[in-house]
């Protein structure tokens, strides 16, 4: 039994040459460089505050010390943050993608008429456009300012996942289409009922696309949002981080905390970014497949 | 030669050619509607807007009513030092990325291929995308906080081995390394998934007739690997060559401080600075014009050099 057991392994695995051991350690070399920053962080945000502002590479927390959390999610902003994220995130990935499907199907009808005119009017908006000034004053002139339109209805259709999923539902057979609508049905049904769940790989790969999208957007809302009610998370974040404007986890505090209680302004920002990342870091492992997988689906050519 | 055999058993089924042909498919039509509506708000009316580069606009008569200039406002530009610093500073950083930054997940790719390993293999992946994720204004709370002079890690490290601490961001020396490399360290590894999957595709047969000839693994990955990859290498070199004016605004906009303008300022940077922070909407559609207008010369370019070469092109 374990003769055979030996036999095997050695059939299977070749010696490590040097090159091998250079390639692993390598590897991990550059995992590390990735994980280490994300560690120092999290050991800043959780340190006593002499011990975060300390310079060095800190990879051991001193204490276990959460005061830097309490402070950051009193914060009245960080919620109003996490709710206008949320809505954000929740409602444009839905919108977007039955948009952005829905023009995929009509354009991967090859008997749709004048289907390639209308094919190269929308490729042409992804190699020019616009520009920055124009569009800034057209979300005036329509009113849209300090809407969560301003942060859903620019991106409504995404061009590049129409053309993915359009050639996504070109490779579905036109017989299953017929065979359904033999039955009675109309065609927006069948697009309901056929099309979409046929297609799951691609839309939800896509849909994974437009959250992440909707969650680290902030520059629309930079632009387009005056009402702090509904200054997104990442906004929030780069005004805490980044301006330095710490009041907004000051003022907004209600002061339930113990006013000696001290934390160290890097800390603070640390616990700031990890509150604002968690969802990522949490979701990630778990979705990274199939966002790896839509790029497999869908060909690199448009 | 299929599709066009479907075009016609399509046409047959549904009766419709020319206009005629949308009202013999109204569920089409009327899911297509919206979409069109939109590609024309908020896409097609901006491009009307560029004709503000070539007014004197001023708020109180509007878009319509203000006089024209003509192209007054390009050639006060041109001769303005700020956007030819922020126009050789887009190419600059750009070429710096490109040289660097395009390279590198080819190379880590063929690595990662080269593991035997597949957990490990797996966990490296995994953990080499997860910055690709996470947006600019993150990354960048988490480097100014590294990077910092005073008590940053990177820093501290540097003093330990006997060097002076380096104002990363603060110093026009430093910073534009400092943005290839986070960049480098961002995308490096998302940038593989598009190699790893074309190696996956490869016939494995191929590997073993080399192995039968005696080809050892580095024959195999120069003589197999390499030149199976090429198609997916150029598509990409153009896409990148027609980007060139986009030398990345998320990160630039994110790390870069009044210290750096010098070598730091791009385009879109600045852009953003003279249109909204100073509201001088003409200049700013004028440099965005100006940009636009070259960026969609350069995809156009590429693209027709590498069907020259005899490559597919992105059409």
């Amino acid at each position: 039994m374990t003769q055979k057991k030996k036999i095997k392994k050695t059939y299977y695995t070749r010696r490590n040459t040097a090159f091998d051991y250079f390639n692993i350690v390598l590897q991990a070399l550059l995992a590390l460089t990735i994980l280490i920053p994300f560690l120092h962080l999290l050991v800043i945000s959780v340190s006593s505050p002499s011990y975060a502002t300390r310079s060095g590479l800190h990879l051991w927390p001193d204490t276990l010390d959460f005061s830097t959390y309490k402070r950051v999610l009193s914060s009245r902003y960080i919620w109003t943050g996490y709710r206008a994220t949320l809505i954000r995130t929740v409602l444009g990935t839905v919108i977007q993608l039955f948009m952005t499907s829905m023009g995929a199907y009509v354009l991967s009808k090859r008997y749709f008429p004048h289907r390639t005119f209308w094919t190269m009017c929308i490729v042409f908006t992804m190699y020019f456009s616009g520009g920055l000034i124009p569009s800034y004053l057209l979300m005036g002139n329509l009113h849209l300012m300090n809407t969560y339109a301003s942060m859903i209805l620019p991106g409504l259709v995404g061009t590049y996942n129409m053309i993915l999923i359009r050639n996504y539902f070109q490779s579905i057979p036109q017989d299953l289409e017929d065979a359904c609508m033999i039955d009675g049905a109309g065609q927006f049904t069948t697009f309901y009922k056929i099309i979409i769940p046929v297609s799951t790989p691609i839309l939800a790969t896509v849909a994974l696309w437009l959250a992440v999208g909707h969650w680290n957007s902030w520059f629309d809302v930079l632009l387009y949002m005056r009402n702090e009610e509904r200054m997104t998370l990442q906004i929030i974040l780069r005004r805490i981080v980044l301006e330095g404007t710490q009041q907004l986890l000051d003022m907004s505090s209600n002061s339930t905390l113990d006013d000696t209680q001290v934390v160290s302004s890097d800390g603070l920002k640390a616990a700031t970014i990890y509150v604002a990342t968690l969802p990522i870091l949490l979701v990630y492992p778990f979705v990274q497949k199939y966002f790896v997988k839509g790029i497999m689906v869908g060909s690199l050519k448009g | 030669m299929n599709a066009a055999i479907e075009k016609k058993e399509g046409n047959r089924i549904h009766g419709a050619t020319g206009f005629r042909g949308y009202l013999k498919n109204p569920v089409l039509t009327l899911m297509f509607i919206p979409v069109v509506i939109y590609y024309i708000v908020f896409h097609y009316t901006p491009m009307y807007g560029i004709v503000l580069a070539f007014k004197d606009y001023s708020l109180t008569l509007g878009i319509m009513k203000s006089p024209w200039v003509g192209f007054e406002v390009f050639s006060e530009l041109f001769k303005t030092a700020s956007f030819t610093r922020a126009f050789r500073n887009t190419i600059i950083i750009s070429l710096l990325r490109w040289v660097t930054g395009f390279p590198a997940p080819i190379i880590l790719a063929l690595m990662l291929n080269e593991l035997k390993n597949l957990r490990y293999k797996k966990v490296i992946q995994t953990i080499s995308y997860l910055p690709h994720f996470l947006s600019w204004v993150i990354l960048a709370g988490l480097f100014t906080q590294l990077l910092s002079p005073s008590n940053g890690a990177v820093n501290y490290i540097i003093e330990k081995l006997g060097g002076k601490p380096i104002y990363f961001l603060a110093d026009n020396k430093y910073f534009r390394g400092t943005l290839v490399v986070t960049g480098i360290w961002k995308e490096i590894g998302w940038g593989t998934v598009v190699y790893l999957a074309t190696i996956a595709g490869i016939d494995q047969e191929l590997y073993e007739a080399a192995e039968c000839d005696g080809a050892k693994r580095w024959r195999k990955m120069w003589s197999i690997t390499l030149p199976l990859m090429k198609p997916t290498i150029v598509i990409l070199l153009i896409m990148n060559c027609g980007s060139i004016l986009n030398a990345g605004f998320d990160q630039v906009f994110n790390l870069y401080n009044a210290n750096v303008y010098e070598t730091a300022d791009i385009i879109d940077t600045y852009v953003y600075r003279r249109g909204i922070g100073n509201m001088e909407y003409n200049v700013s559609t004028a440099v965005g014009l100006f940009k636009n207008l070259l960026g969609f010369f350069m995809v156009m370019g590429t693209n027709f050099l590498a069907k020259q070469l005899g490559e597919e092109g992105i059409w």
